[in-house]
């Protein structure tokens, strides 16, 4: 068992956990992920690896909740545990590899985080901070209230800058537009992290191609095992299949097939969509209406 | 009663289990496993023995059925094996033990197998457990992997006295006997599990979500956390697809994933894990894996095809898995090609163009390979793609161990007579090894590493 040792609410519907996980605490490097599992009958759900702390053998986790498993995810307390938590699992990002660190210095970075993939960019840009580099974040999410973890990272980037959809907080406009403003003040980058929903990583992926900046994107497709044995989580990259699993999460993102990967996630979204339903209806949710379970997915 | 026929056995009504996950054999009853078990005539020199790659002593344990000593025939099955109830299960007896039975010379091979099973099913319900005295020697020995191989390794390394620990990247532990091979062929909770269980028993640790290679290397596992000796029995579990367009499209899985969804995760119990459930599926391949793919998604509710390249002789799964998906209603499209999945507008699988083949001249190996027909292709409608078509041995390990040697195929070379890798106390077997293979197989080469890695500690000194 992988007991939760604390749990906070960031914004809405996203919380954070440090779990204890001695393996993948003194394993684990930015970049890769892990899988959880809550109990006999839970999902392997994989999350990225937001923070780790080696002395006391825990791993952090930012989840949102979107569907069944992640708001089961949310009935957890601390102090009660995971019955599964495996890794680190996938690659580390190729930015925070202390053989690349000649290179990456050489680097001017910035990050792009879209809503939750605020999460995962924390670990990198803390991770080149801690090795004298300094990068520039961008951080935006559709409103105000979605927003988490300005604070630490202005504690180890360069610059932030913080975009809402809604303009209910800083810039108002996406991460694109303010990539485009600050080139248009003259600012210039040549390196690229892109986390967030895959349709905002295409829309920064197709802007980077036009201003020539490399662009690498985390992506996060539907996985089960996690080590390359099943499959579920295969993408196109460069007009190859790649395993998002262990070829990646990371990837170039201009060799990404964006269109593929999106249809590819729409996959399970009916027999998921009933399980929340069930989920949130509970004991009021009895059925009847030939929807339910054993229907076609 | 004819001697030369086997007692037959029961097995649920194609009809009835076709729709249920319950196992499709039933077993012997004690009466009829005795009347089996006169049937054989205890040879001198047993053949079937030498089809055996963990050598049980078949007469022997056969004789204490036939005298109804079950307890005494369990104690000498499992003095060589450590998962007898899924030999019994799902060994190709019909190659192996059986196919050497004398008693298949002239009649019907003795069921060693269904005794087999018997005799661990009777134990397991009477509470019967294989047992170890010898004293612990204080090495330490890491098991990589809990199926097959490496459960039998590891059983045999406690029996001979070492301290051994397996690392399991799953949740479950097992192998493809949890993941891979569905539950009405290979019962979990009653069959796999209590097999494990006594694995354990003998004083095995199991860390399950240990991933080797990513949450710890193996040379820190002999460096730092005090192991000696490691044995990789890490199976053959990366998928292959065909690289025919639309293979990407939805609705299109490895065999791998949609089995791991239904017997890991057990999607079809209403657990958290979904599963499509086709209405018209193809599984596309001819071995074991195919069958199992098939008859799962015709237990979920799907009309299956299977589409494979070669004829019926061809077909690599063993006979009583071809026979019991054509009696539960499969439709086997043999000498057939997919060429093309076709795919909507939405991305999703809407049928599968396939092309007729005729078997050509023997190939060095030889058998006769297919030959596409030109202009015989056509469309089968369907909303599902099942990729069966044999799977390697994952990379992650070769690719963090310094100094450990794999083939072309991307095998672990390990030696054949004792397991040795070509890094110094890193023995290997099992899929790892050999590609994919059989149960019985992965346990013989874990039976023998475990000999390996014991006269590596002797002559280490
Ligand atoms: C490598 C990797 C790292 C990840 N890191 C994080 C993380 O740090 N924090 C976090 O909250 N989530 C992360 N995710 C996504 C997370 O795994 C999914 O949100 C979760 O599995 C959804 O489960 P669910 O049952 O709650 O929702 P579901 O009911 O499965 O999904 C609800 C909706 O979300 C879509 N969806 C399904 N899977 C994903 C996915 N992988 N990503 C985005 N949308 C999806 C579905 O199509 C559906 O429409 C990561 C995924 C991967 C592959
Ligand atoms: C669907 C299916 C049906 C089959 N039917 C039959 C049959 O009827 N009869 C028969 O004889 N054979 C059958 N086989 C083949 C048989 O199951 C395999 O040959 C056998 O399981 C191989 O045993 P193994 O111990 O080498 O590997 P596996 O059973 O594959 O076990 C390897 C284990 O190692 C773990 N592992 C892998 N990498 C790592 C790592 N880096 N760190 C930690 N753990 C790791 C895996 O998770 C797995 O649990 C079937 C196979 C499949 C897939
Ligand atoms: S283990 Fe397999 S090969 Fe050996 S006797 Fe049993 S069924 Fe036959
Ligand atoms: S070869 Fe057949 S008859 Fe002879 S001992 Fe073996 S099982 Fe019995
Ligand atoms: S999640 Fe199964 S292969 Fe990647």
């Amino acid at each position: 068992m992988y007991k939760i040792v604390r749990k906070e609410a960031l914004a809405d519907n996203i919380f954070l956990m440090d779990v204890e996980a001695p393996w993948v605490a003194r394993a684990c490097l930015p970049g890769q992920f892990v899988i959880a599992k809550i109990d006999e009958e839970g999902e392997r759900i994989p999350l990225t690896i937001c923070d780790y702390d080696r002395e006391k053998n825990t791993v952090t986790i930012v989840v949102q909740t979107i569907g069944a498993s992640t708001m089961r995810m949310d009935t957890l307390q601390e102090a009660e545990s995971f019955a599964d938590f495996v890794g680190p699992l996938g690659l580390p990002s190729e930015l925070c590899l202390v053989e690349n660190l000649e290179e990456t210095k050489k680097k001017n970075i910035v990050f792009i985080a879209g809503g939750l993939g605020t999460a995962p960019v924390y670990p990198q840009v803390k991770w080149l901070h801690e090795h004298g580099v300094d990068a520039t974040v961008i951080m935006g999410s559709r409103t105000k209230d979605l927003l988490f973890y300005i604070d630490e990272m202005k504690s180890v980037a360069k610059e932030v800058y913080v975009t809402t959809d809604d303009g209910t907080y800083g810039f108002h406009g996406m991460g694109t537009d303010q990539l485009k403003a600050l080139y248009e003040e003259g600012k210039t980058f040549d390196h690229c992290v892109a986390i967030g929903p895959m349709i905002m990583m295409k829309f920064v992926c197709l802007l980077t191609k036009e201003l020539g900046i490399h662009t690498v994107v985390s992506m996060n497709p539907i996985m089960v095992d996690g080590t390359g044995m099943c499959g579920a989580c295969r993408l196109i990259v460069d007009g190859k299949v790649k395993f998002a699993c262990v070829d990646g999460p990371e990837f170039d993102g201009h060799l990404v097939d964006f269109d593929l990967a999106m249809a590819r996630m729409a996959q399970y979204k009916t027999a998921e969509g009933r399980k929340k339903l069930e989920f949130e209806e509970g004991d009021t949710h009895h059925g009847g209406c030939g929807n339910c379970k054993g229907g076609a997915a | 009663m004819d001697a030369m026929v086997r007692v037959p056995i029961s097995e649920q009504d194609p009809k009835v289990r076709a729709t249920n996950f319950d196992e499709v054999c039933l077993g012997y009853t004690e009466e009829e496993a005795v009347a089996e078990a006169s049937r054989c005539l205890n040879c001198k020199k047993p053949l079937c023995v030498s089809g055996c790659p963990v050598s049980i002593n078949i007469p022997e344990f056969i004789q204490e059925v036939k005298n109804k000593n079950f307890e005494k025939a369990y104690q000498i099955i499992s003095e060589s094996s450590a998962l007898p109830a899924v030999c019994g299960r799902v060994c190709p007896q019909e190659t192996q033990c059986e196919g050497k039975c004398v008693r298949g010379v002239k009649g019907e091979a003795v069921a060693i197998g269904k005794l087999e099973r018997f005799v661990a099913d009777w134990a397991r319900e009477h509470g019967v457990k294989p047992h170890s005295d010898t004293p612990k020697n204080g090495h330490k020995v890491a098991v990589i992997g809990s199926g097959p191989a490496g459960l039998t390794c590891a059983g045999d390394l406690a029996r001979m006295g070492y301290d051994v620990t397996i690392f399991e990247a799953l949740h479950k532990a097992g192998g493809v006997l949890v993941y891979g091979i569905p539950e009405f062929r290979l019962p979990k909770d009653d069959v796999v599990l209590p097999e494990v269980e006594n694995v354990k028993s003998l004083g095995v640790k199991i860390e399950t979500n240990v991933i080797i290679g990513k949450s710890v290397t193996i040379d820190e596992l002999l460096n730092e956390e005090g192991f000696e000796a490691v044995f990789i029995g890490s199976g053959a579990g990366l998928p292959r697809f065909m690289g025919i367009p639309g293979e990407q499209a939805n609705g299109v899985f490895s065999a791998n994933e949609y089995l791991t969804r239904n017997n890991l995760m057990k999607s079809f119990k209403d657990y958290d894990t979904p599963i499509a459930r086709g209405k018209k599926v193809v599984v596309v391949g001819g071995g074991n894996v195919a069958m199992d793919a098939a008859r799962t998604a015709l237990r979920l509710g799907a009309e299956v095809h299977i589409v494979y390249r070669r004829g019926e002789a061809e077909l690599p799964a063993r006979a009583e898995e071809v026979h019991h998906a054509k009696e539960e209603g499969i439709i086997f499209d043999l000498l057939q090609n997919p060429v093309e999945i076709l795919t909507d507008e939405k991305g999703w699988v809407r049928g599968i163009r396939i092309i007729k083949m005729e078997l050509g001249e023997p190939d060095e190996s030889g058998r006769r390979s297919p030959v596409e027909i030109a202009g015989s292709e056509y469309e089968i409608t369907c909303d599902t793609v099942i990729m069966s078509l044999g799977t390697s041995p994952n990379p992650l390990i070769s690719a963090t161990t310094e100094g450990l040697d794999t083939n072309r195929r991307g095998c672990i070379v390990a030696k054949e007579e004792n397991g040795e890798t070509s890094k110094t106390g890193v023995y290997a077997g099992g899929d790892a090894v050999t590609g994919a293979a059989t149960v019985i197989l992965a346990m013989g080469a874990g039976k023998t590493a475990a000999q390996g890695i014991d006269d590596y500690f002797k002559n280490k000194g």
